[in-house]
């Protein structure tokens, strides 16, 4: 058993439109796997698939060997599986630390505590009080990558985690969740941006029109392979 | 002058029951944009429950308030996972069309049991003792202890909401309960506690209103609309403001019955309006 989690066939409807058609992927533990694609490649779908927020054929979906798929968001965290969701989406009426003590709902056992998450962002400290939706966007995403870490998870999803930051940001974010990966982390990173994703991670997929059009480690894949396989050009 | 402060002192003890009445509409429309159109004849249902305990245990009212809560709080938590669970969705339809199924069940069921006399639950003489403020003004004892029950809960929520992991599982998932559900929060358990907690303050509040007054099984729509005033009046969202719109409420109607005993109720009414007109997210509403 080497896969952390993996996938068989998977396919995700919304009604009766088909976003995915059957996708295989894997990711080992300690990996970090970018999932690249256009708007409407079926990204988004896939980790709803694994998240339980679609329902999924239970075999389709595996974690630590068990099949997975179709249980319901709740006890898929309570599984080890967090997610730092599209858009961040902070609760706004809960100060930034109360958003923190969320992700720690689920009282998984582990290393991460309010403290811990402190040290790694510093800046958290200073407005833990202040409501999570008056911050900063990169702030913000902190907020959302400290929630999701709070629950301990074995796994990680960052969903579009760069959308709508200044560079520079993006770049501080991406340095937290490194230090975080030496600790032993696997993740998997949703990434718009291409040369991102492939920098940051050690093996990648590109999806198209809910297939995986692309998949290899991500230092030897070229420009030319990867802009075909997102374009289909 | 006197009869003009005394129909204040007098309002604001009977907003305190209102608040009571309002509390759970509030905490559930709150949480999970339910509208309980069932809560007026929820609070009857806790007076003739209330009333049972009374008569066929042989319990003091305050003490068959131990029995009515833990009764009530079980079937707030059946009725929203068993029933409401399934029509909570973006359309407010499919739960107001249930809710209103429920008012009309729990009526023709009380109907059924009790038939349509007037009943009252016997306090021991409680309702008749008042304490006096001074030579022209008195506040009665069992008024003065509903207000004071009123108070404490609200104190009590506010902490539950503010202080504790429940209240703020309560507040992320009235925030965006999708985002909830992938902190590991189990939407339907959620919701039903929500609701068990408001059913529970009726089971107090039923008894209260069971006191006070005389109550019948077709009782429940006015106090539903008592209990809808009290928050829209006060502004969704605050325990506070509820407390607050209650005792406005209240002070409204007892001043109106003073001007005329048959405009109090009216009163009430036409205030409510006004507060709709010019302030319609009422006076406390919480900001974001």
């Amino acid at each position: 058993m080497s896969q952390l989690l993996s996938t068989h066939g998977l396919k995700a409807w919304y009604g009766d439109f088909q976003a995915l058609f059957g996708i295989d992927f894997e990711i080992r533990p300690q990996e970090i796997v970018a999932i690249i694609g256009a708007n409407g490649a079926g990204k988004s779908t896939f980790l709803k698939a694994i998240t339980g927020v679609l329902s999924a054929d239970a075999e389709s979906v595996r974690f630590k060997g068990q099949p997975i798929g179709g249980r319901r968001p709740h006890r898929v965290v309570a599984d080890g599986i967090a997610m730092v969701p599209e858009g961040r989406r902070l609760f706004p009426s809960l100060s930034v630390e109360e958003n923190l003590r969320m992700g720690a709902y689920t009282k998984r056992p582990g290393p991460w505590t309010l403290e811990k998450i402190y040290g790694l962002f510093p800046v958290l400290k200073e407005k833990r009080k202040a409501p999570g939706t008056a911050l900063s966007g990169g702030q913000q995403q902190m907020v959302a990558i400290g929630r999701a870490l709070m629950s301990n998870p074995e796994l990680l999803i960052c969903d579009e985690i760069s959308l709508g930051l200044a560079p520079a940001v993006i770049k501080e974010i991406y340095v937290a969740l490194a230090e975080i990966a030496r600790n032993g982390l696997t993740a998997i990173v949703v990434e718009q941006d291409v040369y991102t994703a492939q920098r940051v991670s050690q093996r990648l997929y590109c999806f198209q029109e809910g297939r995986v059009s692309l998949r290899g480690n991500s230092s030897d894949l070229t420009h030319e392979q990867i802009s075909h396989a997102y374009f289909g050009v | 002058m006197t009869v003009w402060i005394d129909a204040i002192i007098q309002g604001v003890l009977v907003g305190g029951l209102y608040a009571l009445f309002a509390m759970g509409l509030s905490l559930m429309f709150g949480i999970m944009r339910l509208v309980n159109v069932a809560h007026g004849d929820v609070v009857i249902l806790m007076s003739f429950i209330g009333l049972m305990a009374v008569e066929k245990l042989g319990l003091q009212p305050f003490t068959a308030m131990a029995v009515v809560v833990p009764v009530a709080l079980c079937i707030g938590y059946a009725l929203q996972r068993g029933i409401l669970n399934f029509t909570i969705s973006k359309d407010p339809l499919p739960s107001l069309i249930v809710t209103f199924g429920i008012s009309i069940v729990i009526q023709n069921l009380l109907l059924e049991f009790f038939s349509a006399d007037t009943r009252a639950i016997n306090s021991g003489g409680l309702e008749s003792q008042s304490i006096a403020i001074s030579d022209n003004l008195a506040a009665g004892v069992l008024p003065l202890i509903v207000f004071g029950s009123a108070v404490l809960l609200t104190i009590g929520l506010q902490w539950l909401f503010g202080n504790t992991s429940m209240g703020r599982a309560f507040r992320a998932t009235s925030d965006d309960h999708g985002a909830a559900a992938l902190m590991g929060i189990n939407n339907a358990h959620i919701y039903a506690l929500a609701t068990a907690i408001a059913i529970g303050i009726l089971g107090i509040a039923g008894i209260f209103h069971g006191m006070r007054t005389t109550f019948a099984p077709t009782d429940g729509p006015a106090q539903l609309i008592y209990a809808f005033e009290a928050v829209i009046i006060g502004g969704l969202g605050s325990f506070w403001g509820t407390l607050a719109g209650g005792v406005l409420l209240g002070i409204a109607q007892s001043i109106g019955a003073r001007l005329d005993p048959g405009w109090g109720v009216l009163v009430g009414h036409v205030m409510f309006v006004a507060v709709l007109l010019f302030k319609p997210n009422g006076f406390f509403p919480k900001t974001r």
